[in-house]
This record gives C-alpha cells, structure tokens and sequence, in this order.
C-alpha cells in the first residue's frame, strides 16, 4: 500500500484508511495527533503515508513534502493545527470522545481567529472516558464546543464513500470559509471495511490554502497582528455581530442536506450519520408494506441545511428523530424549526398550534448503542 | 549608597536621552498598556533589538501566551498573534514544522510555561523543536492580580492565594525552569536565564537563543526574570532590591549542552 491507488475502481478499505486517503487527495500536508481509539488508523496511515520521516513523500496535489507529528497531548495536537494552518497548511488531527474534549480548546481559538484547521472525529460512546466503540453523542460538543456561538462547519457522512467526498470537501470548505470544520463519523464507520472509489479531487472545489501569518501582507511591509482578547464588551460583542452576519451569509452556501422519498411522505425520519443508512433500508422496507415514509438528513450539522429543512417537514403527519444519543441532533432541527418556522410566521400562534396539532412528533433515541434498519422498522410500526 | 548613584546617574542620563526604541517595535500602538515599572517592555525592546539587528523581521513569527505577555500582541510590526493560555509552544510547533524556514518565537509568562503549559515546554525541549521560548519569569500571575504562580518563593511578599507567603509543606515547591530543562540532558540546546535588570546581558542572550535556531541547532529557552512592582506593592528602589534577592533563587545561568 503506502500510496492510495488511484483506480477509479472499487477498493475494499477501513473507513479510517478511507479518512486519511482523503485528506491526501485533498491536498493536506500536515497531521499533528494523539492515539485515540477509534480513530488511531487515521494517524497510522497518514504515517504509512509519508514515509520515511527525513525524506518524506509529497502530496500528489501541492507537490510539498508531507509531514506528522506525535504529540504530548490533545491540547498540543489541536494547537500544532492552528499553528501549521497559520502557516498556510491544509493540516489536520484525527481524534474522539475525550480528545475531542481536550482539543476544544485549540478549535475555538479557531472560531475566534478563523483558523481554517479540520479535526476528523470518530465518535466513540457518550460520557466521559465512554465506550471506545460508537456513539452519535459527540454532536453538540463538536457543533457547539467553544465558549462562543458555534461558527464552525460540522459534516456528518453516511457510508464510507461519503467519509471519503466529505473529508476531501472539508479541507476545501474550510479554507475557502475559514472556519474550523470537522468531519463527524463514528466508530462503526471509522473501523468497518467496505467498498470505496478513492477518486481525485475534482479540481474544481479545490481550494488553495495560503498563510496567514508570514503571507502577502507580510511581502507589502504590513504586519499582520492577530488577538483573542479584548479589552471592551463592546468590543467583543461587535466582533461576535460581525462572526454571525459572516456566517449566516456563508451558510447559504455550507449547508447540505439529502432527502430519500421524501415527497409524497406522510412519515419523515430524520436521522443523520450511519444512522441514515439504516433509516433508508428501513423506509424501503415499510415502502413496500405501503407506508408512505421518507427521509430528511442534515449532511451538514452544522450550519443546518434551513431551507430544505422547513421545506420538507411541512405537511407532515409524522416526524420521527432516530438517533444514537438522547436528542443531540433532535435539538439542533427543533431549533431550527422554531426560529425558522414559527418565529418568521406572520402569526406566529397559528403557525405554531397548526404545526402541532397536524404533525405527531416521535422519538426514537438511543444513547452510545447501533441501530438497526429492523428495529427502526418496529418503532415505526409499533405507534400507539 | 552606591545603588542610589547609579540609580541618580540613570535618571540624569534618561533626562538627555530620548527614548530609542527599535525600529520593528509599531509607535502607533505606543504608550504600551503594561504596568508602570514592568519588565515585559525591557524584554520586547531587547528582543526587538535583536530582530532589528539580525533583520529578520519579515520572517519572524511572533507569538504570544495569555497572562500580561497577551498586552504584546500589537508591540511590534511583526506577525504576531495571541494563542490560548499555555498553548503557546504548540503553537510554535505547528507554524515552525508547517514553515522550516520561518524564526518562530513563543512568549509566555511563568504560569503559561510552568504551570498550564508545562508539559507542551518538556516535550518541545525533548523534541529539540527548532523554535525560540522565551519566558518572563515575574514570580507571580500578574494579569489576574497577584495570585501565586510556580515560581513564587518563600522569600517573597504575600500572594493573593498564598496571603502569608508560599509554605513549601503546604503549597509545595517553586520551579527553577532552565535548569529542569538542562537536566534533560539533551544535546546542544541553547538554556539560559538572564535578567532585565541588565539588559544589555539580556539581548546578547536572546540574540544568542535566535541564532541558535537561525543556525538550525534545535529548540532555544530564555528565561527574563522581571520587575512586577503592581504585584510584589513595591517603589522603584525596592523593585530593584527585590529582583537582586530574587537573583539568588533565579540565578543567571547559560548552557549550551556541549556533547558530553
């Protein structure tokens, strides 16, 4: 192995072999780490792909030297990414549970700096040292994990051909944003081997990385004198107005999301991660008992795909949050709704009581454990 | 006597001089918003000298820790930014192995090295990471008002959360960072403390940390213990007094780790 084979066909692959073949063909050039299961394949096949350390392989799109480094800690790991993304390198951790933790520190010194860095989380199970197997209960600490209002790109791929385009559109989103953006998988999707086409970047989403500090303001004489500390609320809270108009802006063009038969559907799942792939199997299943059911799944957590979301859930008898953690994702589409659909109403009682009154709102969370398309398929079935 | 002499001719001699700062530090961000009588400003001119001298402002990389070294983040015309607290040396890391070519200088105070950030400075210094630290060393955390910082002495005025002064039985010991650094043993690293009460001896060994890592030799530590008048509640002459006993416990000290 050692170099991604670059075969348009299909390949047999670990999802965190698929991460780290991504972030090659992405154009990433640095990866500063901590082991964590499970996600330690990442950082062992970016080593395996560098090479020799001293005369290390270059990266088939910059045509730089590659590089890694072990570090101390998640703190130190996280930071290396800020510190190499100011130098203008599409750099990247790998980590989970617990070190994603700890690196929420360096990634809202990003929030706060637009540092573009790109951390590839594989949830492990919820709750402090947890499970080191599979979880969705990693959701509001990646979407929401600095003291500030989440200004970060958060993407939650379902099937390990979609851990690989996501991986590589990070990198490009990231830089072409400049906000700290994270791929979320999971432990089933990081450890599990499937069938994977390892494509090329399609060069049009390519975005340069250039640096920050040391770059062309540097070449014109003009330093560039960057800070996270304020002095004045009003201060703060002008830069903080500014970070959402930003956002709110850029988000129009982030978000994504996919629909599966969902327009004719009175039942909409929604699910998000590997859990969607269950739900579509379930929906084929209930299909052909007659139901008419379909999906609505946020690719991107965050921001949420608004539009589509509000689109979809209207005239609905029957919404249904399938999740592996109690509500993490269900909270950010409730949200959503109620900013979007009521607040934005003209009368926002009517629309609020008719909301509910047409739309049976159900539950299906199940906190650090799988879900199969089976059991979907008796919840669904089973509504008292 | 003697110290007041010296201390008049000084004053006689500021009286003809007009400041001279160096040309890299930015004027328009000037009056600098530390202390009165702080040492940081003695530390950034004689680093900024070095810069000027060695004409590397274009490719120097400045950053800074949080704690009063945060109030430097526009001192100078060179890049620069704030990290997070005791993220300093990561940082560092980071830009100086994504950018071998770039000078990459983290600044900290005490508490960012010694305490919050003492193990990213360990391993920087294992891994003979090719960056220049420095520290000012002040003995106490001065940006949060005086609490005790792991280079408080028992010999030294109270601190807010050692009101009667550091009681090694209760509080435990103070960290004497170069020479922990030096014990490591590792091969032709530059490790010295100096102090800015000379700052002439205090630029040479900052230009002497610089040119080790401009000369590709490895990782380079400066430790500046400093003036903290605000904190230690003392008048310009015991400010002065005060860092001479301190001297006893920080004493200057340079090694280059010649292969044994």
């Amino acid at each position: 192995m050692k170099e991604p084979s670059q075969k348009k066909e299909k390949q047999f692959l670990q999802g965190n072999v698929i991460s780290a073949y991504a972030a090659l063909n992405a154009g990433a050039t640095n990866f500063f780490g901590y082991p964590i299961t499970p996600s330690s394949e990442i950082f062992e096949t970016w080593v395996e792909l560098t090479g020799d350390p001293d005369k290390p392989h270059k990266s088939p799109i910059t045509n730089e030297p590659i590089g890694y480094l072990q570090l101390e800690d998640e703190m130190a790991s996280g930071f290396a990414v800020t510190g190499a993304c100011l130098a203008g390198k599409k750099a990247f951790t790998a980590t989970a549970g617990p070190g994603n933790i700890l690196m929420q520190d360096a990634f809202s010194a990003a929030e706060a700096l637009r540092i573009p860095t790109v951390a590839l989380i594989v949830q492990r199970g919820g709750l402090s040292t947890s499970t080191v197997i599979y979880s969705q209960e990693e959701v509001t600490l990646t979407c929401f994990g600095g003291n500030g209002e989440g200004f970060r790109i958060v993407y939650s791929p379902s099937g390990l051909q979609e851990v690989y385009n996501y991986t590589i559109k990070a990198f490009n989103t990231a830089w072409k944003y400049r906000y700290p953006t994270f791929v979320l998988s999971d432990g089933y999707q990081g450890k599990m081997q499937g069938e994977v086409v390892i494509k090329e970047m399609n060069k049009n989403f390519y975005t340069k990385p250039s640096p920050i500090l040391l770059g062309e303001n540097r070449k014109k004489g003009i330093s560039t004198n960057m800070r996270n500390c304020y002095d004045q609320e009003e201060e703060m809270n002008e830069i903080i107005n500014n970070y959402q108009k930003d956002f709110e802006r850029d988000s129009l063009e982030i978000a994504e999301s996919e629909t599966y038969k969902a327009k004719d559907a009175d039942v909409l799942i929604i699910a998000h991660g590997i859990v969607a792939t269950a739900a579509k199997d379930a929906i084929n299943s209930l299909r052909k008992e007659g139901m008419k059911i379909g999906l609505w799944r946020p690719i991107t957590l965050r921001p949420l795909d608004r539009h589509s979301l509000l689109k979809n859930i209207s005239h609905k008898k029957q919404i249904i949050y399938v999740e592996s953690a109690l509500g993490q994702m269900a909270r950010l589409i409730n949200d959503e709704i109620v900013s979007g659909l009521f607040k934005r109403s003209t009368d926002t009682d009517t629309a609020r009581n008719n909301f509910k009154k047409n739309t049976q709102i159900r539950e299906m969370f199940r906190p650090a454990i799988g879900i199969t398309p089976e059991e979907i398929v008796k919840f669904v079935q089973n509504n008292e | 006597m003697s110290l007041q002499n010296t201390l008049k001719q000084n004053i006689n001699k500021t009286q003809q001089l007009q400041p001279i700062l160096p040309e890299c530090v930015n004027l328009s961000t000037k009056p600098h918003s530390f202390c009165p009588g702080c040492g940081h400003p003695i530390v950034l001119n004689a680093l900024g000298s070095v810069i000027d001298k060695l004409g590397i402002k274009n490719e120097t990389v400045f950053l800074i820790d949080i704690g009063c070294s945060l109030l430097a983040w526009n001192y100078f015309d060179v890049d620069t930014t704030q990290t997070h607290h005791g993220r300093t040396i990561p940082v560092a890391t980071g830009f100086k192995r994504a950018n071998p070519n770039s000078i990459v200088i983290a600044y900290l105070g005490d508490g960012g090295g010694y305490a919050i950030g003492l193990q990213h400075l360990i391993h920087a210094t294992l891994r003979n990471e090719a960056i220049t630290t420095i520290i000012v060393n002040n003995l106490n955390y001065g940006m949060t008002g005086g609490q005790m910082a792991p280079t408080t002495i028992s010999d030294q005025p109270e601190t807010t959360t050692a009101p009667l002064g550091r009681d090694r039985k209760y509080h435990g010991n103070p960290i004497n960072g170069p020479e922990m650094l030096n014990n490591l043993g590792i091969e032709n690293q530059f490790i010295a403390r100096s102090a800015v009460n000379n700052p002439i001896q205090l630029q040479m060994t900052i230009q002497r940390a610089i040119m080790h890592q401009i000369d590709n030799k490895g990782f380079s530590f400066v430790e500046a213990l400093s003036y903290c008048p605000t904190n230690w509640k003392t008048n310009a002459q015991e400010t002065i007094q005060s860092l001479e006993k301190f001297k006893k416990y920080y004493p200057n000290f340079e090694d280059t780790h010649k292969i044994k």
